[in-house]
């Protein structure tokens, strides 16, 4: 979009604003919110908005303040940094390799975190408390090394990064399928409801993970962004330009597979998010600047888990649908009509 | 079309100057890999969890007696080893047409939702239709696998702009990720159908008998012919849409063929043996890292080293496991993602 843009200029400082975006980010902010407060205010006991706003200003009742405070308000601020963390690691794997296919799990490090949470469900029973998520997260950093440091060789080739990583992901692949035929049915049982995905009983314990991965890796990734834009122009030219390619590809694909790790150990294996995420941001932006794009990636992820998992508490109340069935049921339609509609398609894909 | 091309980045990578491969190197290429199939198909009816020697194999074949080992090959062990024959290819060739068609280096047989509509399939036939014995999963995963890539083609080729090999792509991965949370919604719920699917979804060639073998031929073999056909105008469609055209090729046309005969390939495939992975991924590149990026070679490779890798797998599965087994999607990718991992980083990559 050769959009309206206007140049900022204080004395020697200047910035060029790309109004369309900011208009963007800002109806984007608004529609987190929003999914904020419905998240907090639905459920099996509705809570009136102005109820929310006085519980969270400590002002409400007991009982209003518990099921606001300690239950609904964390598993909502839970949904909105891992779907968050997975839209902004989303953007930047399909950036960097520039293949419009790739998600952190088709890479393996999805894969990773899964292999290692589900042997410790079925052969540990679940290894005492905190131990499932440690070793997701452990099963990303793992499969994240791997990937970088197999695949590198005087430098890490995008097409390489991705050959190696379906490779690794096949691996775990099959690890997942040989520890869920291995173990006893309800071991596994519970395993698969962790490889979909659930926000089931997720409290501030997971909140503050999620927190602190986005305040450090986020402004970070927004940082690095900027010359990744000039990395899509290819390495040669990047180089000649003066970018370190190699330590802006390594500073971004660290960054994308901590907050993989981060949001699967809240969250469990949710798919779908990550890949589809920078899908719509791309269409909704119409930009091909990864500083536009890496932000609204994140707030249309952060919208999507918030949204899916209402859903699933609402639906079929009082049965709960795990959050990793929804996001799919929720963003495929609204995706296929995008999809229908956009004439040509960006940068990567 | 630069959208999933990769070829730009390559110019990173030196140039490694290789001898360019004759037909005749080509051609002998091809038959050591036959060779080697053949084998795979010896090792296949000799191994297991009760050996058999060699001649009595060949004795079982030629003139058969009622002895408990000649039962053992005629019966079990031959039509398991035709399957994983069938299968194999059919996931390799799917594989090459998908990689070509798309030009993209990770389609492989799961890529357009087909196995994730198979799966479905099978999980509604296991928890609503009652059904638990896994010959009669096929004709729900045929159904499921050719809903589910009509969908496809319908939902990415209808739009403004066409059926672009990235829309089908994307298209695909939506109706993959929308069956498999279907699958999810009867599972989450259902731990009995869970435990029988497991077994179904790892990918296996035990428990198959003839009649899974004969309802899917047909559909391999108009795959095969199909796959053998496009070797041509897929390596127009490597150069692009605009000197595809311009060398006089119909591009839409030519991605229509390459596109049924990958769903027919991937279809029969994942109705037989469920989805097996990793196979229809890997071989192509193997393929390509042997004879270059020429499709008319790539494909009948393909189709022989996706049967030797597929059989390979299986009696090594049998021997690892004894007296039980390995089920052979485990096996193909526990071992066949850190050979694949070798090749690529070892390998100058071919570029789609």
């Amino acid at each position: 979009m050769s959009a309206r843009r206007v140049t900022l200029r204080r004395r020697r400082l200047s910035a060029r604003v790309d109004l369309g975006l900011v208009a963007l980010l800002g109806t984007l902010a608004v529609v987190v919110l929003a999914a904020l407060v419905t998240s907090v205010a639905l459920g099996d006991v509705a809570i009136a908005p102005l109820d929310v706003v006085a519980s969270l200003a400590g002002a409400g009742d007991a009982a209003d303040e518990f099921i606001v405070l300690e239950l609904r308000l964390p598993r909502a601020l839970v949904a909105l940094g891992a779907g968050a963390a997975l839209g902004i690691a989303g953007a930047v794997f399909q950036q960097v390799t520039r293949n419009p296919l790739v998600a952190p799990d088709i890479v393996g490090v999805g894969g990773g975190a899964a292999l290692a949470a589900v042997s410790v469900i079925v052969f540990a029973g679940f290894g005492g408390a905190g131990a499932v998520p440690l070793a997701a997260l452990a099963g990303a950093f793992v499969a994240g090394a791997l990937l970088y440091g197999i695949a590198w060789r005087r430098g890490v080739h995008g097409q390489r990064l991705v050959l190696v990583g379906i490779g690794l992901a096949a691996f775990c692949q099959a690890g997942v399928s040989y520890v869920l035929t291995e173990g006893r049915i309800f071991e596994v049982a519970a395993a698969y409801v962790w490889l979909v995905g659930s926000l089931n009983g997720r409290g501030w314990e997971q909140v503050w993970p999620l927190a602190v991965a986005l305040v450090v890796l986020a402004p970070a990734v927004l940082a690095l962004g900027r010359r990744l834009d000039v990395l899509q122009l290819g390495d040669d030219l990047a180089r000649s330009l003066g970018v370190g390619v190699e330590r802006v590809r390594l500073g971004l694909l660290a960054a994308a597979v901590a907050l993989t790790g981060v949001a699967v150990s809240a969250a469990g294996a949710v798919a779908f998010v990550a890949f589809v995420s920078p899908h719509i941001a791309r269409r909704l932006a119409r930009t091909s600047s990864n500083q536009g794009l890496i932000p609204v990636a994140g707030a249309c992820g952060a919208v999507l888990v918030m949204l899916a998992d209402l859903a699933g508490r609402l639906l079929f109340a009082p049965t709960e649908i795990p959050v990793g069935i929804v996001t799919s049921v929720l963003a495929a339609p609204y995706f296929l009509v995008l999809l229908r509609r956009a004439g040509r398609v960006g940068a990567a894909g | 079309m630069s959208a999933v091309s990769t070829t730009r980045t390559l110019a990173a990578e030196p140039l490694r100057s290789a001898p360019l491969p004759t037909v005749v190197t080509r051609a002998a290429g091809l038959a050591g890999a036959a060779v080697l199939l053949a084998l795979c198909a010896v090792a296949s009816l000799a191994i297991g969890s009760r050996s058999i020697p060699f001649p009595d194999v060949v004795a079982a074949l030629l003139s058969p007696d009622a002895s408990d080992e000649h039962a053992i090959v005629r019966d079990l062990r031959v039509p398991r080893t035709e399957l994983g024959i069938l299968v194999g290819a059919s996931l390799g060739a799917a594989g090459a047409l998908m990689q070509g068609t798309t030009r993209n280096a990770i389609a492989e047989p799961g890529i357009l939702g087909i196995n994730g509509g198979a799966s479905l399939a099978v999980v509604i036939a296991i928890s609503v239709v009652g059904i638990s014995s896994v010959p009669a999963y096929t004709g729900f995963a045929l159904a499921g696998a050719a809903i589910t890539s009509l969908l496809v083609f319908t939902l990415g080729a209808t739009g403004r702009g066409g059926p672009t090999p990235v829309r089908l792509a994307l298209a695909g991965a939506v109706m993959a990720s929308l069956t498999l949370s279907l699958t999810s919604a009867v599972l989450v719920f259902d731990a009995q159908t869970l435990d029988e699917f497991r077994f179904w979804v790892v990918g296996s060639l035990a428990g198959r008998d003839t009649g899974v073998m004969l309802s899917i031929l047909p559909f391999a073999l108009a795959g095969f012919a199909l796959a053998l056909a496009a070797g041509r105008h897929l390596n127009a469609l490597a150069l692009g849409d605009d000197v595809a055209r311009a060398l006089g090729q119909h591009a839409g046309r030519a991605r229509a063929a390459a596109g049924l005969g990958f769903v027919l390939l991937a279809g029969a495939a994942v109705a037989a043996a469920g989805p097996i992975a990793f196979v229809g991924l890997a071989v192509p590149h193997l393929a390509r890292a042997l004879v270059g990026p020429d499709y008319r070679w790539v494909v009948p490779y393909s189709i022989v080293l996706g049967a030797a890798v597929l059989l390979a797998g299986d009696v090594l599965g049998r021997i690892v496991a004894r007296p039980a087994e390995l089920e052979v999607g485990i096996v193909t990718a526990l071992l066949g993602a850190p050979f694949f991992v070798w090749v690529v980083r070892r390998r100058r990559l071919v570029s789609l």
